[in-house]
C-alpha cells in the first residue's frame, strides 16, 4: 500500500472538512473569508503539486489507483479549476442564503472525486470516484432552494444522473462477469480472448454511456441544458470544466488502457457519436436566447469535438484532448465568471442582459467577446489551437479509412454554424448600447485578477503553445496506442 | 538566431501600436490617432527599406528570421520575403497607412476601433510574410474577427448586420477548407515540418502521390478561392465591402482579399503541380465568372459602392488567369495584377468613404455633377475610375497586359472573352460612373459640398495615386523582382506538366485519379 501517493486528495478531502468545522464557529460576517481561504488553500495544494514527479507510473491500493504523469497532469487541470470556481463563488456567495460553508465544502468533495477519476486504474474505483462527483453535483446543482429552476436542475441531474451510474454498474458487473477482473491491467490481458464475447463488448459499450452521461455525448445530453441553466453560476462552471474532464479522462484510461482493441475496433462508432454530437450541440445553440442554456449546448457541441481526438483512436488525437481541455478551462471559467457577476444585478441570463456591456464594464465585455472567439476557435486564443491539433489529428487518421474525412467536414460545418451565436454574443456586447437605468458594474480586486488569469491563460495557450503541448504529449504517454 | 530581421519589425510595430492603445484611457483621442498613425508609418517604412534593399539575383528568401514555435509538429515563426511577395507586402504596407489616414472618418469608440485596426493590419501584414503553413493561416485569421466587429459597429447601410455575418461565415468556411487542405498537406508531406520552403523543396525531389495531390488542391483552390471571391462564390464581397467602414474595405478588398491568390501562387502550384495542371481548366472557366458575370453585374449597380465593389470582384478575374497560365509570364501579370488592384480597390473604396461622408448616399440617380464642387476628389476618383478599366499609365494597364499574354497561349478563347471583359464591360460602367457622379449638372441637395484641402486629408489619396502610376511608368521596378520567384514556380509547374501530358489528353479530372495513379509511374521515369 502506498497511500502517499494520494497526498494531494487527502490534503483537498481535510481542506473540505476543515472548511465544514470552521464553518461551525465563524460568525456570520467573516464568511467570505471561507471561501477564500478554500480557494487559497486549493491554490497552495497546486503549487505544492509541483513538488511531486512521477518519472514513472506508481500504484497504490493492489494497483487500483495509478500516479503517473496523465493523471499528474489532470489533478493539476482540476486543482485549477477548482481553485478558480471557489473564487467564483465567493462571487456569488450572496445569492446563497443559506449554508455556504458547505457549497466551499462540497465543491471540494467534488474536487476529490475528479483527482480520484484521474488516478483510476479499476473500474471500482471509476465508479466510486464517479459517484463523488455526482452526488456532490446533486447537492450543488439545486443548492438555491428557494430558485424552482434550480431544484428543477437538481432533479433533472439526480433522475438522469442515476440512470447512468445504473448503466454504469451493469456495465462493471458484465465486464466483471466476463473478464474476472475490473483492474484495468487484467482486464488489457485477457482482452485479446474475451474481445469476442457479446456480453464483455456489451459491459463495455455500458460503461462508456455511463461516460457518456457525464461528458454530455449525444445521445446521452439532455439533462445539459436544463441543468447548465438552472444551476448557481458556479456550479455550472464546475460542471463544465471539471465534470466533463473527468468524463474525457475515464474514458481515455478505459479505451486506450484497459481496452485499446476495442476502442480501435469501434472508430466508427466514435466517429458517428462525435459528429452527431457536434452537430446536435451547435444547432441547437443556434436559436438560444438565455447565455447559460447556450453554453450548455456550446459544451455538448465542445464535448463533440473532444471526442474528435477519441475518434482518432491515437496518441496526436489523445495529446490534443489534452491541450483542448486546458484552453477550454480558462475560456469557460472566463465566460461563466463574467456571466456570474452581470446576474447580480438582474437575476436573469437572457442575451439581453448583456447588452452594452462595453458602456458597463470594459473588462467584462472584452473578456466575455474573447472568451466566445477562443470557444469559436479562431487565432489568437487557445480555442483555436486546440482545434487545429484536434483537426490534425483526425485527418492524420483520414488515410486509413475514409470516414475521418467525413468527420473533418462535419466539424468543420459545426465550426461554421457556432460562429454564428458565438458572434452573437460578441454583437450583444459590442452593438447595443446600455438601457438608461443600467449603471456600471464592479468588478471585486481577487475576481478582476482571476478574470486577468483566464485571459492571460487563453492567450498564452493560444500564442506559445510549446510547452503545454509537450506537456501533453508527455502526459498521454502512458496510453497503449 | 539572434539578430531580429527588419520583417519582424515590420511585423511588430502595428501590434505594438494595438498594445499601446489598449493601454491609453480612452479619452486620449488624438494621443490613439497618433499611435495608429505613427506604427502605421513604420510599417510602411520599414516596407519601403525592405523593398529597395531586396535583391532579386538571390532565389533563396531574404531578411528571414525562424525561430522554433511548437517543436514536437514542426510550426516555427519563420518569416522572410522573395519575389513573391516582397511587393505584395510593400503594396499591404502603403495601404494600411493610407486605412489609418482615412480613418480619422470615425467618431465614435475610438480605442476599440483603432485597436481592431492595428489589429487586422498587423494580421495581414503576417499572412504575407509568413514562410510558415501555419502562420500563414494564422495571420490571415487574425484579421477575421476585427473585420467582423468593425463592419458591424463602424459599418454603413442598413443592410450592415446581414453583410456582417455573410462575410464572416463566408470567409470562415474558405479559411477552413483551406486549413483542411493546409493539415493535409503537412500530413500527406510526411508531418514533419510547416515551413513552406523545406516543403516545396522537399515536394519538388518526391512529388506527392496523385492521390493526395488530387485531394489537397481542391480544397486549397476553393478554400483560397471563396477568400478571393471566386464566382459563384463572390456574394459576400460587394455586400460586405459596402457595408464596411472605409478602412475596413480598403485592407480588404486590396489586401486581405489577395492572401488566396498567394496561397495558390506560394503553396498549391510548387508544391501540387501535377494536381495543378488538370485543375487550372476549371479555374480559367471559374474566372471567365469573375470577368463576365461580376462585370455585367457592376454595369447594373445604382449604388457606386456595389459597383466598385463588384467591378473589384471582376478584377480579381484577372488575377485567376494569370494563375491557370501557368506559366512566367501569367505568374508574373498575376503577381502585378494583386498589387495593382490592392492599390486601386483601396483608392476607389477611400474616396467612396469620402463621398459618402458628404453625401450620406452613393445612389447613382442622387448624387450627379459632383466635380466642380470638388476638384481635387473629383479628378482623383475619376483617375481611380479609369484605372479600374485598364487605361494605359496605370499599374492595373501593366499587370492585365502581362496577364493576356501569359494566358493567350494556353486558354486564347478565355483570353479573348476577358480582354472583352476587361475592355468594354469594364469601360461601359466605369465611364458610366464618370458621366453621372461627375459630369452634368449638379442634382439639388448635394451642393454643399467640401472638398479635400488638408494636406493631410490628400495624402492618402495621393500616396496611392502615386504608387499606382509610380508601377504603371516604372513596372519594371516590380516585375524584375517578381520574376525570378514567377519563374521557379513557373518551372515547377512545368516539370509536372511535361510528366503529366499523357493524362491531360484523356482530360483528366478527379474521378480520372485513378487513371493518373497508374499511369504515373511509367511518366515519371
Amino acid at each position: 500500500m502506498n497511500v502517499s501517493l494520494t497526498i494531494l486528495e487527502l490534503a483537498v478531502v481535510s481542506l473540505g472538512i476543515a472548511i465544514l468545522l470552521v464553518d461551525l464557529w465563524l460568525p456570520e460576517q467573516h464568511r467570505r473569508l471561507l471561501g477564500y481561504t478554500a480557494a487559497a488553500g486549493v491554490g497552495l495544494i497546486l503549487v505544492a503539486s509541483f513538488l511531486i514527479s512521477v518519472p514513472s507510473a506508481e500504484y497504490a491500493f493492489g494497483k487500483m489507483y495509478v500516479m503517473d504523469p496523465l493523471a499528474l497532469f489532470f489533478k493539476r487541470f482540476f486543482l485549477l479549476a477548482g481553485a478558480i470556481v471557489l473564487l467564483l463563488s465567493v462571487e456569488f456567495s450572496d445569492r446563497i442564503e443559506t449554508g455556504i460553508g458547505e457549497y466551499y465544502t462540497i465543491i471540494l468533495f467534488a474536487l476529490s472525486g475528479m483527482m480520484f477519476a484521474a488516478s483510476a486504474n479499476d473500474l471500482i474505483l471509476v465508479f466510486v470516484a464517479l459517484e463523488l462527483i455526482t452526488v456532490a453535483f446533486y447537492v450543488l446543482t439545486s443548492f438555491q432552494r428557494n430558485n424552482i429552476k434550480s431544484l428543477e436542475a437538481g432533479v433533472k441531474y439526480l433522475i438522469l444522473g442515476a440512470l447512468a451510474s445504473a448503466f454504469m454498474v451493469y456495465g462493471i458487473a458484465l465486464i466483471f462477469g466476463t473478464a474476472n477482473s475490473t483492474k484495468f491491467g487484467d482486464i488489457l490481458a485477457v482482452a485479446g480472448s474475451v474481445s469476442s464475447n457479446p456480453l464483455f463488448l456489451l459491459g463495455i459499450l455500458f460503461v462508456l454511456v455511463g461516460l457518456g452521461f457525464k461528458i454530455a455525448a449525444f445521445p446521452f445530453q439532455m439533462w445539459a441544458p436544463d441543468v447548465y441553466q438552472g444551476s448557481p453560476t458556479p456550479t455550472t462552471a464546475l460542471l463544465a470544466v471539471g465534470s466533463k474532464a473527468a468524463g474525457i479522462v475515464l474514458l481515455l484510461r478505459i479505451l486506450f488502457s484497459a481496452v485499446p482493441q476495442i476502442a480501435s475496433q469501434w472508430t466508427s462508432l466514435l466517429i458517428v457519436i462525435s459528429g452527431v454530437t457536434i452537430l446536435y450541440g451547435n444547432l441547437c445553440a443556434l436559436p438560444q436566447r438565455s447565455l447559460k442554456r447556450l453554453l450548455g449546448y456550446s459544451s455538448i457541441a465542445h464535448a463533440g469535438y473532444l471526442l474528435l481526438g477519441v475518434a482518432a483512436v491515437s496518441m496526436a488525437g489523445s495529446s490534443a484532448i489534452l491541450y483542448y481541455l486546458l484552453g477550454y478551462l480558462f475560456t469557460v471559467l472566463a465566460a461563466f465568471t463574467v456571466i456570474c457577476i452581470v446576474m447580480r444585478e438582474v437575476d436573469n441570463d437572457d442575451i439581453s442582459s448583456f447588452e452594452g456591456l462595453h458602456a458597463r464594464s470594459p473588462l467584462l465585455a472584452a473578456t466575455l467577446s474573447l472568451a466566445m472567439i477562443s470557444l469559436a476557435g479562431i487565432p489568437p486564443l487557445a480555442g483555436f489551437f486546440g482545434k487545429f491539433l484536434l483537426l490534425k489529428a483526425v485527418i492524420e487518421q483520414g488515410a486509413n479509412e475514409p470516414g475521418y474525412y467525413c468527420l473533418v467536414i462535419v466539424a468543420l460545418v459545426g465550426v461554421v454554424i457556432s460562429l454564428y451565436y458565438y458572434l452573437g454574443v460578441v454583437r450583444t456586447v459590442y452593438w447595443t448600447n446600455p438601457s438608461p437605468g443600467q449603471a456600471s458594474i464592479l468588478v471585486s480586486t481577487p475576481v478582476r485578477f482571476m478574470i486577468y488569469a483566464c485571459i492571460v491563460g487563453m492567450l498564452y495557450l493560444g500564442l506559445l503553445p510549446n510547452a503545454a503541448v509537450n506537456l501533453a504529449i508527455r502526459a498521454v504517454q502512458v496510453f497503449h496506442l | 538566431m539572434s539578430h531580429i530581421s527588419t520583417i519582424t519589425f515590420l511585423l511588430l510595430w502595428p501590434f505594438l501600436g494595438a498594445i499601446v492603445i489598449a493601454l491609453l484611457p480612452r479619452d486620449f483621442r488624438l494621443a490613439i490617432r497618433a499611435v495608429a498613425l505613427a506604427s502605421t508609418l513604420f510599417s510602411l517604412l520599414l516596407a519601403i527599406k525592405v523593398f529597395l534593399q531586396f535583391d532579386a539575383s538571390l532565389l533563396a528568401p531574404q531578411f528571414v528570421q525562424k525561430v522554433l514555435w511548437v517543436e514536437a509538429i514542426g510550426i516555427s515563426y519563420h518569416v522572410g520575403v522573395d519575389g513573391l511577395n516582397v511587393g505584395l507586402i510593400l503594396m499591404g504596407a502603403i495601404v494600411a497607412f493610407a486605412a489609418a489616414c482615412v480613418s480619422s472618418e470615425i467618431e465614435t469608440r475610438h480605442k476599440e476601433y483603432y485597436f481592431l485596426l492595428l489589429v487586422m493590419i498587423g494580421g495581414i501584414l503576417g499572412a504575407f510574410a509568413s514562410l510558415d503553413l501555419f502562420f500563414f493561416y494564422f495571420f490571415h485569421e487574425l484579421a477575421l474577427i476585427p473585420t467582423f466587429i468593425m463592419i458591424g459597429l463602424w459599418g454603413k447601410g442598413e443592410n450592415r448586420i446581414y453583410a456582417t455575418y455573410k462575410i464572416t461565415i463566408y470567409l470562415s468556411i474558405g479559411a477552413l477548407l483551406a486549413l483542411i487542405g493546409l493539415i493535409a498537406l503537412y500530413l500527406h508531406a510526411g508531418g514533419t515540418t510547416f515551413d513552406m520552403i523545406a516543403l516545396t523543396k522537399q515536394l519538388s525531389d518526391s512529388p506527392l502521390a496523385p492521390e493526395s495531390q488530387h485531394l489537397i488542391f481542391p480544397l486549397l483552390l476553393f478554400g483560397f478561392g471563396i477568400l478571393v471571391s471566386l464566382w459563384p462564390f463572390h456574394t459576400w464581397a460587394p455586400l460586405g465591402y459596402a457595408a464596411a467602414p472605409t478602412a475596413t474595405a480598403m485592407l480588404h478588398a486590396g489586401v486581405l482579399k489577395k492572401f488566396g491568390l498567394y496561397g495558390l501562387i506560394r503553396i498549391a502550384i510548387p508544391m501540387m503541380p501535377e494536381a495543378a495542371h488538370s485543375w487550372m481548366h476549371v479555374l480559367a472557366f471559374l474566372c471567365l465568372g469573375n470577368i463576365l458575370f461580376c462585370g455585367f453585374v457592376a454595369m447594373r449597380q445604382k449604388d457606386l459602392l456595389l459597383l466598385i465593389g463588384n467591378s473589384s470582384v471582376a478584377h480579381m478575374g484577372f488575377a485567376f488567369l494569370g494563375i491557370a497560365s501557368l506559366n512566367l509570364i501569367g505568374i508574373t501579370g498575376a503577381i502585378l495584377v494583386m498589387i495593382a488592384h490592392g492599390l486601386l480597390a483601396a483608392l476607389t473604396f477611400a474616396l467612396a468613404g469620402y463621398l459618402y461622408r458628404q453625401t450620406h448616399t452613393l445612389r447613382m440617380d442622387q448624387i450627379k455633377g459632383l466635380l466642380p464642387q470638388i476638384p481635387f476628389v473629383g479628378t482623383v476618383s475619376i483617375m481611380a475610375l479609369l484605372a479600374g478599366c485598364g487605361l494605359p499609365g496605370f499599374a492595373n494597364f501593366v499587370g492585365e497586359v502581362t496577364v493576356f499574354f501569359g494566358a493567350w497561349k494556353q486558354y486564347p478563347f478565355v483570353t479573348a472573352l476577358s480582354v472583352w471583359g476587361a475592355l468594354v464591360i469594364g469601360g461601359v460602367y466605369m465611364l458610366r460612373a464618370i458621366r453621372t457622379i461627375f459630369h452634368g449638372p449638379a442634382n439639388e441637395g448635394f451642393n454643399k459640398m467640401t472638398d479635400a484641402v488638408n494636406p493631410l486629408t490628400r495624402l492618402p489619396y495621393l500616396l496611392l495615386l502615386g504608387s499606382l502610376l509610380c508601377f504603371g511608368f516604372f513596372p519594371r521596378l516590380l516585375s524584375d523582382k517578381i520574376k525570378p520567384a514567377a519563374d521557379a514556380v513557373a518551372k515547377l509547374a512545368a516539370v509536372a506538366r511535361e510528366s503529366s501530358q499523357p493524362i491531360e489528353s484523356t482530360e483528366a479530372t478527379v474521378t480520372a485519379s485513378s487513371k493518373i495513379a497508374s499511369s504515373v509511374p511509367t511518366s515519371k521515369q
